[in-house]
Formats: structure tokens, C-alpha cells, sequence
């Protein structure tokens, strides 16, 4: 059996089968259902001669599902569940002639920042095996960094797509709120929630957007906006076009290396014809504490359906009630019991107003401080911060410590709240050899903007040359 | 607003959640989420009188479907997944509710 798609998921299925021991990047490698696939690619080579991407193998992340493959999201609750059904985006891209060779891996119910969260242990960084990948889609941005796909699918809650990426110096998008239809996908928080492609180059998160973007009547909130040619905004063209830069913002808190390297992308993209401008986002400092009375409320109550009795793990016990508490104490890990905890508690009867209303108002307050940097007089196109503060740290080193873990997200959570799409772009490395991510944030469907920028200053950046020590 | 946990606290949340904790899981989720909770209370420094919470960027407008009917899924591949499917019946089965 051979053919164009049979050897390209063949040498991606022996990549991930290589790669796999040293990084845990795959909970589930979809080697016969693949290969069958691309075999059928190839019979009809005719058929997907103008598909957009006919034979391309790509990674799914394991919070998404897949008709007839496990579908875990790294949770014992669900470590045998297979779905009924394909997500949205999963039917988009096999239309479309990619090919799913596997479900990676992630933290549990996207919740972390590390990836240690999963309950079939930590993925390891491709640049440094003792080293987190980021969080929650790890397994998706270490697959793309190793070369096994050059692009996957991930979800972004609080920045879990963006951050992995920038640890793992690969390109990942979270698009716009409603851009991209959340059927299929395990819910975190309904609100926050967005699936994106992580890729090594900008151009393939454009085609995959492309693809999986646009009105699904699935998902009431995914938006009947048209889905622009992403690819052809990719001109490299980038003079008068406006970059803001919360310099206030950055004054503390960013490691000193990942400060040069942002420093001197800005720097990179000025030199294309881009202005900079210094915008104030006073609020932004609350997003952390927004974000985790918001994501954590809407995650304990989507969280409630894993209840013994539909699907999933089931503990026995004589009475419902029983069964209930025995069952999620045994099927949920520690960060999923905690969130779900502290959700339980801003939702509950006295304290709602002081914490969930006071969330959403100051919510309210951190988008109006993007709408007045995206109005005149600054007028920016995008917003610029470091997509993480620090780059990867050692696997353990955070565990203990959940106010730790959290602040990795400081730069990311906002655009979610916001609703605004943001894109992470490599802009090089510590003298460790760590990469360091550049985020820009864009006004709301304007994801053309996002990626014409990250493009071109992937052209004039020599990063995509590098690749990380395990795979060389 | 409690600037620490009791235990008792946290098991009457645990009961609320539906989860059944150990002793030393109540003794650390005290403890974590008093610390959470302080470093939350930055928030209340904020004056936001009059500001609207934000619930969702949704689209604007009601969305509504047409009224027709479309396939879904069977029952026996909804019962499929089920822990103790009761598959002849149609049920997903769980312990008695009742006496």
C-alpha cells in the first residue's frame, strides 16, 4: 500500500511512535484508522485533487471529539470514553482531506497551564525533556515542535493555546469568540472557550482556520460572520498598520531574556513599516483574578453532567448520592476537584454578588480597555505582549503552588475574556535555548491582521530554522 | 467573606459539588482556596458601580434554528456509552432513588 497520503501518514504515525516514549505527547496514536484514511485519499486521488488539505495528518487534541476514537480529555473519567460523534471542526478538516493521526495530550478538562494536570502524566517539552510544554494543549504544540504534524488542533480557554506554543516555539492561534464552532468540544468554560490550529508556520494556521472557521447551527454561539481568505492576507505588507504596546503592563513580572527577545521582535516589525504606540490596558492586571472566579464558576457547572450515569467512569455505591460523589472523586484530579471547588463556592448563595457578578463587571472593564486602545486616538491593530512571562519551567517546579501556575497566564486570559483573537508567534530563544513567544491581540474577526503580521515577521525571523535537540 | 476555611466549610461545598473529599483533601482545599479567595479579593478594590457584567461575547441577536426535524442519535448508540445500560428497557440504569 503505498500513494502520496499513505507515506505522508506513515511517516507521521513512525514520527509520533518514535517521539512518543521521550514526550507523551499522544494519549491515543490512530495508526489503522489513519492509514485506512489515507488509503482512501489515495484511491480517490481525483476526487481531493483541490482539497485544501488532501493527505495532511494532523493532531487532535483529546478534549475534541472523535467518532468511533477515544476521546479522554487526559481525565480517568473519561479514559475509555469513545464518541458518538465528530466535533465540528473534526468533520471540517477530514472534508477538507486532512487525516487524524492522533488525540494528544492535555490537561485535564483543559485545566492547568503545564500539562502535569493530565491523568496519563506530564508531556515533556521537545527543546528540554526535563521541562513543562506549556498548557492546557501541550501535547498539540510538542507533536508540532517534533515534527510530527506540521499542525494541530487545540483549545484556548485562558491561553491554552497560545502559551504551549510559545514554549514549544511553534505558531498557535486562538481565534475570535464564535469564529469556530465549540460543538463536539468537552466544555471548560462555555464563555471562554475557543478551539485554534497550532502549526509551524503561520501560512498553515491560516489554511486550517480557514477550514475550520465559519457559522455552525450546532453551536448558537458561533457567529455567521464570513470567513475571510486568511491565506491571501498573508502579503507581508505590513507599513501603516498599528501596534500597540502596553509598556506598563510589562514592567514587572517578565523574565528578563523573554523581555529582550519581545523587545527586539517589536523592533523586527517596525523595521517592516509597522508603528508602535504605547497604549494603556489599566485593567489588565485583574484578569488573572477575573479569569478564575469566571472560568471556574462555568466550569463547575459544566463539569456537573459526569455524574455515573450516561457515559464515563462509574464508582459503584447503594444510593445515587453516593455514586455521584464516589464517582467524581475518583474519576476528577486534584486541579479539576479544586476548580470545581472554588466554582461551587462564587456560585453559591451569599457570595454570587461579590465574586461572580464582580468578575463579570470587571470583565466588562477589560474589554472597554481594549475597545478604547483598538478606537482613535491610538487606533492600534493589534496589541503586543509577551504571550508568557517566563519561558518553560522544570516539570514539579509549580505543582504545589496554584497562584504560581496561574500567573503563567497573565499575558493570555484577557483576550479571552475579551473575546478578542490573539495569535503567538516564535520570536526566539533564552540562552538556555527556550523559546520565547510574541502575542498580538486584534480586534474581534479581524484574525487576517493577526496572521499578515505574525507572517511577516516570520519572514524576516530566522526561528523556523532552528528545531528542538530531540529531534535533530 | 472568609479569609480562611473551615473544614466543615469545605465539606459542605464538597456537598454542594457532588464530591466526596478525604481529610487531608479538606485540610488542602482549605488552605488553597483561602489563598485563592485573597488573592481574588484585589477585585474588590475596583469601584464598579454601574458597570454591566459581561455574561458572554455572544453574537448579538436570538439565534433560532428552523423547526425541522433532523436526525440524532439512536438509542441504542446513546445507551452505548453507559455504565449500567439497561439496553432491552431503554434506561440508563443507577441505584434506587427511592426506599
Amino acid at each position: 500500500m503505498s500513494g502520496v497520503a499513505v507515506d505522508a501518514c506513515r511517516e507521521a504515525l513512525n514520527r509520533a511512535e518514535a517521539v512518543n516514549p521521550s514526550l507523551n505527547a499522544f494519549n491515543t496514536i490512530a495508526h489503522d484508522r489513519a492509514l485506512a484514511r489515507a488509503a482512501l485519499l489515495d484511491r480517490e486521488a481525483d476526487r481531493w485533487r483541490d482539497a485544501p488539505l488532501a493527505g495532511v495528518p494532523i493532531a487532535i487534541k483529546d478534549n475534541i471529539c472523535t467518532n468511533g476514537l477515544r476521546t479522554t480529555a487526559s481525565s480517568r473519567m473519561l479514559a475509555s470514553y469513545v464518541p458518538p460523534y465528530d466535533a465540528t471542526v473534526v468533520e471540517r478538516l477530514e472534508a477538507a482531506g486532512a487525516i487524524i493521526v492522533g488525540k494528544t495530550n492535555c490537561d485535564e478538562f483543559a485545566m492547568g497551564s503545564s500539562n502535569e494536570n493530565s491523568a496519563f502524566g506530564p508531556v515533556h517539552n521537545p527543546w528540554d525533556l526535563e521541562r513543562v510544554p506549556g498548557g492546557t494543549s501541550g501535547g498539540s504544540a510538542a507533536a508540532v515542535a517534533a515534527g510530527v504534524v506540521p499542525v494541530a488542533l487545540g483549545s484556548d480557554t485562558g491561553g491554552s493555546i497560545r502559551q504551549p506554543s510559545a514554549m514549544c516555539g511553534v505558531v498557535g492561534l486562538k481565534p475570535t469568540y464564535g469564529r469556530v464552532s465549540r460543538y463536539g468540544l468537552i466544555a471548560h468554560a462555555s464563555s471562554l472557550d475557543q478551539i485554534g490550529p497550532i502549526a509551524r508556520r503561520v501560512r498553515d494556521a491560516a489554511v486550517v482556520l480557514r477550514v475550520i472557521a465559519g457559522r455552525d447551527s450546532a453551536d448558537a454561539t458561533s457567529a455567521s460572520e464570513p470567513v475571510p481568505d486568511f491565506p491571501a492576507a498573508l502579503t507581508g505588507d505590513i507599513r501603516q498598520t498599528r501596534i500597540g504596546v502596553p509598556r506598563r503592563l510589562l514592567d514587572q513580572g517578565v523574565d528578563d531574556e523573554v523581555s529582550r527577545a519581545f523587545f527586539a521582535a517589536l523592533e523586527s516589525l517596525r523595521a517592516r513599516g509597522a508603528a508602535l504606540v504605547d497604549v494603556d490596558l489599566p485593567h489588565a492586571r485583574y484578569a488573572i483574578a477575573t479569569y478564575y472566579l469566571v472560568a471556574t464558576a462555568e466550569a463547575s457547572s459544566n463539569l456537573a453532567r459526569y455524574d455515573g450515569v450516561r457515559y464515563g467512569l462509574r464508582v459503584p455505591a447503594s444510593s445515587l448520592q453516593a455514586m455521584y460523589a464516589k464517582t467524581r472523586a475518583s474519576g476528577f484530579g486534584p486541579e479539576v476537584k479544586r476548580r470545581i471547588m472554588l466554582g461551587t463556592y462564587v456560585l453559591s448563595a451569599g457570595y454570587y454578588d461579590a465574586y461572580y457578578l464582580k468578575a463579570q463587571q470587571v470583565r466588562t472593564l477589560i474589554l472597554r480597555d481594549y475597545e478604547a486602545a483598538f478606537g482613535a486616538p491610538a487606533a492600534v491593530d493589534a496589541v503586543a505582549m509577551p504571550t508568557s512571562p517566563v519561558p518553560a519551567f522544570k516539570i514539579g517546579e509549580r505543582v504545589d503552588d496554584p497562584l504560581q501556575m496561574y500567573l503563567a497566564d497573565v499575558f493570555t486570559v484577557s483576550a479571552n475574556l475579551a473575546g478578542l483573537p490573539a495569535i503567538s508567534v516564535p520570536c526566539g530563544f533564552t540562552t538556555a535555548r527556550l523559546p520565547v513567544g510574541l502575542q498580538l491581540t486584534g480586534r474581534r474577526f479581524d484574525e487576517s491582521m493577526l496572521l499578515r503580521l505574525a507572517d511577516a515577521y516570520e519572514r524576516d525571523a530566522a526561528w523556523l530554522t532552528h528545531q528542538p535537540p530531540t529531534i535533530a | 467573606m472568609p479569609a480562611a476555611f473551615t473544614r466543615d466549610q469545605v465539606s459542605a461545598i464538597a456537598t454542594l459539588a457532588h464530591l466526596e473529599l478525604s481529610a487531608d483533601e479538606l485540610d488542602l482545599y482549605a488552605r488553597q482556596l483561602g489563598d485563592v479567595l485573597a488573592a481574588v479579593a484585589e477585585l474588590q478594590r475596583l469601584d464598579t458601580s454601574g458597570v454591566p457584567p459581561t455574561a458572554a461575547i455572544a453574537p448579538a441577536g436570538s439565534i433560532e434554528r428552523a423547526d425541522e426535524p433532523q436526525a440524532c442519535l439512536d438509542r441504542a448508540t446513546a445507551l452505548a456509552s453507559a455504565p449500567d445500560p439497561a439496553p432491552e428497557q431503554g434506561f440508563f440504569r443507577v441505584p434506587r432513588v427511592i426506599g
